[in-house]
């Protein structure tokens, strides 16, 4: 046991190997928007320091926050909230080993994409 | 034939005494989000855009201001930890230890910065 192959085993397949699938792409969105977030979260913060700055620094902040591409920005970052939120909770459901069967991954993988639109959408006509 | 074992292996290696910490961690931190967020969303959505004289007067009452001071600090550690497993997973050596000290300081920071600025305009 403590002497068998060692250093000298196959390696599993890397990702490039595999075939892109639902479950493995709406699980490196779930790292890849969470990662994203920091960009509207840096904004946000940057935006409440001008608040609590200065009328004239407010505005220059606020003009660059609300401006097209600060409007984007916050767009993109909304569904990316959501999209990762619903990931978490995917997560949190799994951590009680619950729903790791392939139908059920897949059935919360379209939850995720679906809802994740739904909220955005939502989101957008309520605020 | 080495006269090794398993438990001399794995001996310096480190030992899992805070194995789960980080993972109860970003648990902990994550079901807190899952309250916040909602919450953050539609409080902080609808003042922005607002003028000046609006933003202070709606981060001046109580219930907008703590949901945001809130979000700051779960958000951002949330985000440090969550940073960290990115890192840890494609980046080794020096750069893996910068990157996740670097990262530390600028969320800690953005929070501090975040949080500051909400007692500002709340008090």
């Amino acid at each position: 046991m403590a002497d068998v192959n060692r250093g000298n085993r196959p390696l599993s397949p890397h990702l490039q190997i595999y075939r892109p699938q639902l479950t493995s792409i709406t699980s490196i969105f779930v790292r890849i928007t969470g990662n994203a977030l920091i960009v509207a979260m840096l904004m946000i913060v940057w935006w409440f320091l001008a608040a609590a700055t200065s009328p004239e620094y407010f505005a220059y902040a606020d003009a660059f926050v609300t401006s097209w591409f600060g409007d984007l920005v916050l767009f993109l970052s909304t569904w990316a909230l959501w999209y990762h939120l619903l990931g978490g909770v995917r997560h949190l459901i799994w951590d009680n080993a619950v729903g790791l069967d392939l139908e059920t991954a897949y059935t919360l993988g379209y939850a995720l994409i679906i809802g994740s639109v739904v909220l955005t959408i939502f989101t957008v006509i309520v605020v | 034939m080495a006269y090794m074992t398993d438990r001399k292996r794995a001996n310096r290696w480190g030992s899992a005494k805070s194995g789960t910490h980080h993972f109860w961690s970003m648990k902990v931190s994550s079901v807190g989000l899952l309250i916040l967020i909602p919450l953050f969303v539609f409080t902080f959505g609808p003042a922005l855009g607002g003028t000046y004289e609006e933003v202070t007067a709606y981060f001046a009452r109580p219930f907008p201001a703590i949901i945001a001071a809130l979000t700051m600090i779960v958000a951002f550690k949330h985000f440090n930890d969550g940073f960290q497993v990115l890192v840890e997973d494609y980046v080794h050596g020096i750069w893996e230890k910068i990157l996740i000290l670097g990262m530390t300081c600028l969320s800690y920071g953005a929070a501090a910065v975040g949080v500051f600025a909400i007692a500002r305009l709340a008090l």
